[in-house]
């Protein structure tokens, strides 16, 4: 039986179609990226999963129970970090745990949670002296602090420093070989590509797709790219003859060369033949930027 | 419940640690009665106020400045803070309510005034010998409905403001309006009748506290205003207020 089930969702704010007509089912133990751009309905998508808003239509299932009729049993069970959301100023890191710990009825070992979210030398700080990285680590560990069963992450590393973004992966990764099913708002593509197995993309309320990561992948027409500065003056014929190549572009001194099937293999023995180096050679294929581009027609937030 | 005592716990121990609005509420007042009480001319009788000294004329003017910081500054800041900045809506996703959190802050607003209000009379009493309040029920009936009416104003603004800031927009001119009012800029036997009239009806109602305080019965029309105001705005804040 999945963990969180959604058929058909429908939210509007008045005249504004928030999420239009969402469906997917999520596993025990799995990481389920909701992908999409500003906009798109992730946030109202989750909020309902977590029962802080009635859905106009449709219905949503989590653990088996409803989210409005059966909250006080689900919250018990089900762990939410929201974005933007913020503790008191002078509140201390490790109150802010033990205070939230209190309100389950089987809490994980604030103290133990501290350490291993790296926060161990801050247990006294005041919310307001810790950095964006820590509140956001604080934050994780205020949804996890319940030891919950399922987690939803909402802009889980959304103005972090990249190495607290890695660093907060390592830690969506360990949370998920405990066992907890988490649910990950996001649009950073790297992100989903790290974490999520598979990813619902939704755009203007729907799910235009709905995969794993290297599914999606594989969807957008498999496109490479070779790049490199040729050490001699090289004819654009010489490559545009191949089969392989599609395109050939030059940007300053680097040449790009567009195409499909052994790309790499096709150019480099041209080159070879004309006794030409390649420097700086780099292969590129398709990514889930790629992807999602052709998915939802926008470009993904960086 | 369990949840409740712990939130009350660590909001108290906040309010604590914010120490410019702890000392406005609970410790100005009975800043204020010292330095007027050590004017010897401040402490004699007067027939100006009815045969009272100035001091005890404008000790309930002190209890209004308690009143309006607690329930008019500091707990809507509060709210709307907690609300602004997504506290509220973060407690609606646990077991525990986030009226739990709204509950605890109106118990430390509560324990503020209360301990505001008897330091201030206790100070009056044993340093500048001004009676403690001669008409005990009176003034304790006086004092809870004057409180409860303008906590409900606080809590209103607390509802209807979306933001910190729009709180502040609201709640900045009732506070000046309650101070003013109160006797608290102007001693109230230097604003014209019309205006001392229109300050008995107006919350928390100093002339029932003074009167009171001194002696006499209030005055039923006084505290059945209070009670108005306080169920009236109270109930209109309770439908509007929004966790988020």
């Amino acid at each position: 039986m999945p963990v969180i089930e959604v058929t058909n969702l429908h939210k509007r704010y008045g005249d504004l179609v928030a999420v239009d007509d969402v469906s997917f089912t999520v596993s025990a133990g799995e990481i389920f990226g909701v992908l999409g751009p500003n906009g798109a309905g992730k946030t109202t998508t989750v909020e309902c999963l977590a029962g802080l808003r009635v859905p106009d239509g449709g219905g949503v299932s989590v653990l088996g129970l409803d989210p409005r009729r059966d909250a006080t049993r689900l919250r018990q069970r089900l762990g939410v970090q929201l974005q933007e959301s913020q503790l008191p100023d002078r509140l201390r890191v490790a109150e802010a745990l033990e205070l939230y710990a209190s309100f389950y009825p089987e809490p994980a070992d604030p103290a133990r949670l501290i350490d291993e979210l790296g926060l161990g030398d801050k247990r006294n700080t005041p919310y307001k002296k810790l950095s964006g990285g820590q509140k956001q680590r604080l934050s994780v560990a205020l949804a996890l602090v319940g030891n919950p069963e399922v987690a939803i992450l909402d802009e889980l590393t959304t103005g972090l420093d990249p190495q607290a973004r890695r660093d907060t992966w390592g830690l969506i990764e360990r949370i998920r070989d405990r066992g907890v099913t988490i649910v990950l708002v996001t649009h950073f593509m790297e992100e989903a590509e790290r974490l999520c197995d598979r990813v619902a993309v939704i755009d203007s309320g729907r799910v235009v797709a709905l995969d794993t990561p290297a599914g999606l992948v594989s969807r957008v027409a498999p496109t490479q790219r070779v790049r490199f500065r040729p050490s001699a003056p090289l004819d654009d014929q010489l490559l545009t003859d191949l089969p392989e190549v599609s395109e050939v572009t030059r940007t300053g001194s680097q040449v790009v060369v567009t195409g499909t099937g052994e790309l790499l293999h096709a150019v480099t023995a041209v080159l070879a033949r004309n006794q030409i180096v390649a420097a700086d050679l780099r292969l590129e294929q398709s990514t889930l930027d790629d992807a999602f581009v052709e998915l939802t027609g926008h470009r993904p937030a960086d | 419940m369990h949840a409740f005592g712990q939130i009350l716990k660590i909001e108290a121990r906040l309010y604590l640690r914010d120490l410019p609005t702890l000392l406005s509420t609970v410790g100005v007042p009975t800043l204020i009665l010292v330095v007027l009480g050590l004017i010897p001319a401040l402490r004699k009788p007067d027939p100006l106020f009815d045969g009272q000294s100035f001091v005890v004329y404008f000790a309930p003017s002190l209890l209004v400045i308690t009143l309006a910081m607690a329930g008019l500054n500091a707990l809507p800041t509060v709210l709307a803070t907690y609300r602004e900045r997504g506290v509220l809506r973060r407690l609606a996703t646990t077991p525990a309510s986030p009226a739990a959190l709204l509950a605890a802050q109106l118990v430390i607003t509560l324990s503020a005034i209360l301990a505001s209000a008897v330091l201030l009379v206790l100070v009056a009493r044993l340093a500048f010998g001004v009676p403690l309040p001669r008409h005990p029920f009176g003034f304790a009936a006086a004092f809870v409905l004057g409180t409860a009416a303008l906590l409900a104003l606080g809590l209103l603004v607390a509802a209807v403001a979306r933001t910190t800031r729009a709180a502040q927009a609201l709640a900045v001119p009732l506070f000046l309006l309650t101070m003013f009012f109160g006797g608290v800029y102007l001693p109230r036997f230097l604003l014209p009748d019309f205006l001392v009239r229109v300050g008995d009806y107006t919350p928390p109602g100093v002339q029932a506290l003074l009167d009171t305080w001194t002696g006499t019965a209030p005055q039923p029309l006084h505290l059945l205003t209070m009670a108005v105001v306080a169920v009236a705005a109270g109930s209109l804040a309770a439908r509007l207020f929004r966790w988020e």
